[in-house]
């Protein structure tokens, strides 16, 4: 079957972006890349990328490392800790939860 | 041409050959036969080259692809270049051996077309109906644990369905569920006014996606591809002409749209003669409507024209004979009313319920069916 142009990936830079707050805010939420979701790094591009069903996502550094913690072994709490060892910043937690709000929004991690 | 970007995705048209006969069809009308096909080789070669040209994801489509026996091979080669494989297919013929021999290849993901959620409506779309074969290629797929999307191509037959159409992919335990409206090229452009929906229909289908997809949250991840015949800004078709993609035809045509063999006025190279680079950074067809430099007015000095490039190369070709006009979807083309007289016909004309199956649409034309070549 072919549904012609609509197959299309479409391609974007993640950013952080303000979304509905509850899911990434619980601190013992487990999250783990959604279903037919895969992180690699492309050598093509020498960036990491975001791949699925229908899009291809070029990520930025911190979004691969919140990305690449994102196996469901880990809760949001520790993935926080985790991250607060490689980055700085005060906001870190608010950051990392709101990313990941919206990531779950997006249909990348559940 | 130093300036091409990186490729991401390629369409690997394996074939031609389907079970459906779809009224909605992008394939062209002058369908490849099994002969010209490219060979399991071709196809590894291809993956080869297009992974060193920075393809991360493809679709293995057609056609119907699981009527190549070497699907699993071509799958694995894919794989093994480090590319992710999303098979797209009717359902037909996709068994629980060769799932798993999918899988054990790698495929990362299955998109399930579905034409309607009842025989009938199916029948007319499609031909057959295949209703019962989806539904158990749906549950291989759920059950061997790889990804499921579901789409739709949405249009005045079915798009009345909406709410049924989501309530099967919830049933069938989807993870998405992609509801494209149809785009009118080849076989969608020579069946039109069979197709084209009200925009009431529109409205109100747009409505209930909405509703819905508040209702389910992460549930199911549903998309809506915008129906463009009604909206008063082009799309950026294909993110642009050779700027993200590539579609490889079955004997080795490569296109930058899907569509695009129907610009005749184009010559389109292969990768039986050039290596895929040479035909993505260098062959007149890709660097036609590459950038923005080929462009008309009113393009040529519009914001937009870095959003949706001209709107699609494909549409305009088949509309007004000349690819490089303005998408006449654009409000601002000097075509538009070709667009609008067309969508207002569809109000008129709306018909209450579905029409007869098949045999009792008259005028309208079946992709590959009857006297073609499918097996």
């Amino acid at each position: 079957m072919s549904c012609g142009p609509c197959w299309t990936p479409s391609t974007q830079q993640s950013r952080k972006r303000v979304s509905e707050p509850e899911r990434g805010t619980d601190p013992a939420w487990r999250p783990m890349l959604a279903s037919g979701v895969r992180i690699i790094h492309d050598r093509v591009r020498d960036a990491d990328l975001l791949l699925m069903p229908e899009q291809v996502i070029v990520l930025n550094a911190s979004a691969a490392a919140i990305l690449r913690r994102c196996t469901g072994d880990d809760s949001l709490d520790s993935m926080i800790s985790a991250l607060s060892d490689e980055f700085a910043g005060d906001s870190l937690p608010e950051d990392v939860s709101q990313f990941l709000a919206m990531a779950a929004m997006e249909g990348w991690v559940s | 041409m130093p300036g091409a970007p990186a490729p991401f995705a390629l369409l690997a048209e394996l074939t031609h050959r389907c079970p459906l006969h779809c009224l909605y069809c992008s394939n062209p009308l002058e369908l490849r036969r099994r002969d010209e096909e490219l060979t399991t080789g071709d196809w590894v070669r291809v993956f080869g080259e297009a992974a060193d040209l920075g393809v991360v994801q493809t679709h293995l489509s057609g056609g119907e692809p699981l009527l190549r026996r070497d699907l699993e091979e071509i799958t694995g080669a894919a794989n093994g270049y480090g590319i992710y494989t999303q098979l797209v297919t009717s359902g037909v013929g996709l068994t629980r051996q060769r799932l798993a021999a999918l899988r054990a290849r790698g495929l990362d993901a299955v998109q399930l077309s579905i034409q309607a959620t009842d025989a009938r409506t199916a029948t007319t779309i499609a031909g057959v109906g295949a209703v019962s074969a989806k539904a158990r290629a749906a549950a291989e797929v759920v059950v061997g644990g790889v990804a499921l999307t579901i789409n739709v191509v949405l249009h005045r037959l079915n798009i009345d369905q909406l709410d049924a159409i989501i309530d099967l992919a919830l049933e069938w335990r989807a993870d998405r569920l992609e509801l494209a409206n149809v785009q009118f090229y080849s076989w969608a452009l020579a069946n039109r006014s069979l197709l084209l929906a009200s925009t009431d229909q529109i409205n109100r289908a747009h409505e209930r996606f909405l509703q819905r997809r508040r209702d389910l949250g992460d549930r199911l991840k549903m998309t809506w591809v915008r129906p463009d015949y009604h909206d008063e800004l082009a799309k950026a078709c294909m993110n642009g002409w050779g700027r993200t993609s590539l579609t490889v035809a079955p004997d080795g045509r490569t296109l930058p749209c899907p569509v695009a063999s129907g610009i005749d006025t184009l010559r389109f190279d292969s990768v039986r003669d050039h290596p895929l680079a040479w035909i993505w950074q260098e062959s007149p067809a890709f660097a036609a409507y590459r950038g923005t430099d080929w462009m008309p007015e009113p393009c040529r000095s519009c914001d937009r024209r870095e959003i949706d490039f001209g709107g699609c190369r494909c549409q305009a070709f088949a509309l007004t004979g000349d690819a490089s006009r303005t998408d006449p979807v654009c409000l601002l083309s000097e075509d538009h009313h070709l667009v609008t007289a067309a969508v207002s016909a569809a109000g008129r004309e709306c018909p209450q319920g579905t029409p007869e199956p098949r045999e009792g649409i008259a005028g309208a034309s079946y992709r590959g069916w009857p006297g073609s070549d499918h097996p």
